[in-house]
């Protein structure tokens, strides 16, 4: 056992006007989990100490909290290996109005699903009619392990919470809710792929996720939502869903690194706007000032690069 | 006050069941007092039973047969019947509704062996089934959104019933503090487990008994409470399940001298005999000095398994090791003891759910239980392992079509608000105010040690009275234990306080019933009467609370069909 310095930040709308942090010093007992620690406090400590809890075994996703920095499962931590020369700091997920301590604010979070229809669409949902259908619909076992990281997901919300593009747009959908979105896409059983992915294509969707990789790294689960935001963006391409910013960036940066190796930068905005998109391009010229004044706008000249032939050699091997 | 047609207490699988059946035609309300997905159903790992019959012959006779056995034939067997019977098409429906299983080769649900089932009849999502139920129902119910109204970490803390019929239910909003009358046509109860009175268990913080609590306080008995299964393979020291599917796959259970002791206790089952034969062979070891190294655990060896199997089929319970006690079951053997796993016991219900509160089959009207807060009873003694999920999904199922017909003709009531606020505020103050010296915390876990150790795997009359005297000296001394949270927003020092008052509540109704059941049957193993003994007890008990606090106990009779009681060997 050794003494550590566990530094909490407190929080009581009813007593605080703002969040402080709050030193606890406690033996931490062998193989105690960061779980453990915070319910010693407060059962030994400081009972008004308030923190989520239940399965503590890592499946219900009440317990995370940012350990140093980042979002962690309380519950599957080892104390151990959090203590940094003798302190560990505790903080509530990021991402989120806090309502007391440890305590943060679920519901933009759990409302979100709502706007990919997590629910598997099929003519025989439900009960009633499926009382005449007295089989499982079948599925490979490639097709299950296709929707079975995205299903391991325990909505914790540890993804949200390091979240960069959600940092910066609050009505982004989000890793967990795209991850989730990616488990009905890839299900053979669906039979909404098409709507889905449309829907998936609008903004906020998948082609605003920033590529930050935060929540592959955050998650507790196998989801790497990152991983199946890419799989979305995939299937929109193959299935010619490209009437977006999102894909028309993807496109456009593809088609600038084919004709000269490298990114034409004064095109590539043009194209993930739409050629056709007035308004689209009028808001770009703000922009291409600022960054002109800024001495930011790229070269008006667009050269290729030395290695055309590569470049060209990589395309037909991906191609094939 | 809040007044819904139907008002459903929890969101595990049985909750969520019963509401997708009702929510059509009556406004529905969900009151859960974790996020849905938070609920323990999401806990199980191994499996749920129906005879699909995917990978060999199978029947729901047969399905009956080894449950009936399994429960040491102290399971209704005109419920289960009606169980097996609706499970293949229970696991069909959540297949429909989307839920993720692990399939076969030619993409049929995969399923695979579980203690006590003669077929390999466990429907699986690798070894996080129960998540993956859960999950399907939790995107049924928010595709209903506009039907089913769900109040999540509101906290119930009171069940309405006068003359018989069932109200409402009164409630705390665990984020404001603010206490509300709910009222309803309808009032269905499916809280869940009550195993955190152990100090060794497998359930959840929630698993806290709060509705069996509030049914007992109503003056409705509970059934069998006397009946807690232990799981034989919980982690060393933490009591977080290894799921029977690690045994299912083939694991060995190992003694100190490195035998597969199982040889002894169930020849032909081997590991995978019923529950309450595996944990008191794994105490019986232990207690003998065989085990690891002299102390109280054994292993459960998958190294034989190999790399490929373990981290297609146990994933989860490979991680569980990892993370919670360093141990990677591809190289070393897990440590491993009896858990308190499963409540057997609970609120006495019919087939459809009906709250029923004695011999003669006298209903609360308006009032339902279904899942493990429930007593039906199709589990006996001992439930066999996977049959839970299937519990929770049929009976929810039922319910909720009982519900629907019952809805249709009843009536609100009329319900004293302020009367039944200032009886729960009164109960809340008296926690809230005591200036007393005594901790929770310490209080808690001597209940949990006592539990543990004299009302545990093996119980005998003197350690069971020493326990009973032990659990009132507690209850006294809570009435001195002090909250220090003064605060409305989330309290959640008084939640833990209301669920230690349950606690000590129920553990003295497990205690008093296991006290008077003088025999040997399933889970519960009496040194000093190590015998099964049909002629006096082939019967269920039926707690009640007398007005002066003190506990009555009633008896009523098993139903039997087709299964004559008869000696159980594996
Ligand atoms: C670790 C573990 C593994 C298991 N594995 C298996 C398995 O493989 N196969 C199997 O068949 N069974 C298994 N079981 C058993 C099975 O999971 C449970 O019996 C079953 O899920 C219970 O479901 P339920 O709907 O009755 O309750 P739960 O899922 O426990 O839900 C209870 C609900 O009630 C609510 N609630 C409780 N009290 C209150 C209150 N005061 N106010 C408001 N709401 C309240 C909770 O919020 C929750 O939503 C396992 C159990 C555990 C603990
Ligand atoms: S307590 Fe459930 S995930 Fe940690």
């Amino acid at each position: 056992m050794s003494k550590v310095i566990f530094s909490i930040r407190r929080f009581n709308p009813e007593k605080d006007s703002k969040p402080y942090y709050k030193d606890y010093e406690m033996n931490v007992p062998e193989g105690a989990t960061v779980l453990d620690c915070l319910n010693l406090i407060k059962w030994t400590k400081d009972g008004t100490l308030t923190h989520r809890m239940s399965c503590r075994s890592a499946i219900c996703g009440s317990c995370a909290v940012k350990v140093n920095g980042h979002p962690k499962l309380a519950c599957k931590t080892q104390a151990a290996e959090e203590i940094i020369n003798g302190r560990m700091k505790i903080e509530p997920l990021g991402n989120a109005k806090v309502l007391k301590d440890l305590v943060v604010d679920l519901e933009p979070f759990f409302s979100k699903f709502q706007k990919v229809k997590p629910w598997l669409v099929t003519e025989a949902a439900g009960s009633q009619q499926s009382a005449v259908n007295v089989k499982e619909t079948r599925q490979s076992p490639e097709d299950f392990h296709r929707i079975d990281a995205a299903s391991t997901c325990i909505m914790c919300a540890s993804c949200v919470s390091d979240c960069n593009s959600w940092a910066s747009n609050e009505k982004f959908f989000g890793p967990a809710v795209l991850a989730k979105a990616q488990r009905f896409v890839d299900d053979s059983r669906d039979k909404a792929t098409l709507e889905r992915v449309i829907n998936l294509s609008e903004a906020n969707g998948i082609w605003d996720c920033t590529h930050c990789g935060e929540c592959v790294e955050r998650c507790p689960a196998e989801v790497k939502p990152m991983d199946r935001i890419v799989s979305l963006r995939t299937t929109a391409i193959k299935m010619g869903i490209v009437n977006n910013n999102g894909a028309r960036h993807v496109e456009g940066f593809v088609d600038s690194i084919r004709s000269s190796g490298r990114l034409n930068e004064n095109i590539i905005p043009v194209k993930s706007m739409g050629i056709f998109n007035i308004p689209g391009l009028l808001s770009l010229i703000p922009v291409g000032i600022r960054m002109f004044l800024k001495g930011k706008n790229p070269p008006i000249i667009h050269k290729h690069i030395d290695e055309m032939d590569d470049v060209k050699r990589i395309f037909k091997r991906l191609k094939k | 006050m809040l007044t819904h047609d139907v008002i459903i207490v929890g969101a595990g699988l049985a909750g969520m069941r019963a509401a997708l059946e009702v929510c059509d035609k009556y406004d529905t309300a969900i009151i859960t007092k974790v996020y849905p997905t938070r609920s323990h159903s999401g806990a199980a790992q191994g499996g749920v039973a129906a005879s699909l019959a995917n990978s060999t012959d199978d029947s729901w006779e047969l399905h009956m047969y080894d449950t009936v056995k399994g429960s040491d034939f102290l399971g209704d067997q005109d419920a289960i019947e009606m169980m097996v019977k609706d499970a293949p098409h229970a696991i069909i429906e959540m297949e429909h509704m989307g839920c993720v299983f692990s399939r076969t080769e030619d993409g049929r649900i995969a399923q695979r062996e579980f203690g006590g089932h003669s077929r390999p009849r466990a429907c699986y999502a690798a070894d996080r089934t129960g998540h993956a139920l859960l999950h399907a129902l939790y995107e049924q119910v928010i595709k209903k959104a506009d039907k089913i109204k769900i109040y999540s970490e509101w906290y119930i803390l009171s069940l309405i019933v006068e003359d018989n019929v069932c109200k409402g239910v009164v409630t705390y909003d665990i984020k404001t503090g603010r206490l509300e009358v709910l009222r309803g046509k309808a009032v269905l109860f499916a809280t869940g487990g009550y195993g955190r009175a152990f100090s060794i268990t497998s359930n959840a913080f929630a698993s806290t008994g709060d509705g069996i609590i509030a049914a007992y306080r109503a003056g409705i008995p509970l059934e069998d409470m006397e009946f807690v299964q232990f799981h034989p393979t919980g982690l060393y020291g933490q009591g977080i399940l290894v799921s029977e599917a690690a045994r299912g796959e083939g694991g060995y259970l190992v003694n100190g001298k490195g035998e597969r002791f199982m040889e002894k206790y169930a020849k032909a089952k081997m590991e995978l005999a019923p529950r309450d034969i595996v944990s008191r062979s794994v105490q019986t070891e232990v207690n003998e000095g065989r085990g690891i190294n002299g102390k109280d655990y054994v292993y459960i060896d998958l190294r034989h398994l190999g790399r490929e199997k373990i981290l297609e089929k146990l994933p989860q319970i490979r991680q569980l090791g990892i993370d919670f006690i360093g141990v990677d079951c591809i190289e070393k053997p897990i440590p491993i003891q009896p858990t308190a796993h499963y409540s057997m016991g609970g609120i006495p219900a019919d087939k459809d759910g009906q709250v029923i509160i004695d011999d003669k089959g006298t209903k609360i009207t308006g009032f339902f239980a279904a899942g493990e807060c429930a007593c039906v009873s199709v589990h006996g003694a001992n439930r066999l392992g996977t049959n839970s999920l299937l519990d929770a999904l049929v009976f929810g199922r039922r319910t909720g079509k009982a519900l629907m017909e019952f809805t249709g003709n009843a009536k609100l009531h009329d319900i004293n608000k302020n009367q039944e606020i200032s009886s729960v505020r009164g109960r809340i103050d008296t926690i809230m105010n005591t200036s007393g010296t005594e901790s929770m915390n310490n209080i808690r876990n001597e209940l949990k040690e006592i539990m543990m150790s004299s009302c545990g795997v093996f119980r005998n009359k003197e350690g069971l009275e020493t326990c009973l005297k032990k659990v009132k000296e507690l209850q006294g001394r809570f009435k001195k234990a002090k909250v220090t949270d003064r605060g409305k927003t989330f309290n959640s020092e008084l939640i833990e306080a209301v669920e230690l008052q349950h606690m000590l509540e129920y553990s003295e109704v497990i205690v008093v019933s296991a006290i008077n059941r003088e025999e040997s049957r399933g889970s519960h193993a009496r040194t000093d009467f190590p015998k099964r003994d049909d002629a006096k007890w082939l019967k269920h008990t039926l707690s009640y609370k007398k007005p002066d606090g003190g506990i009555e106990l009633k008896y009523k009779s098993v139903t039997i069909t087709k299964h004559q009681p008869e000696e159980r060997k594996y």
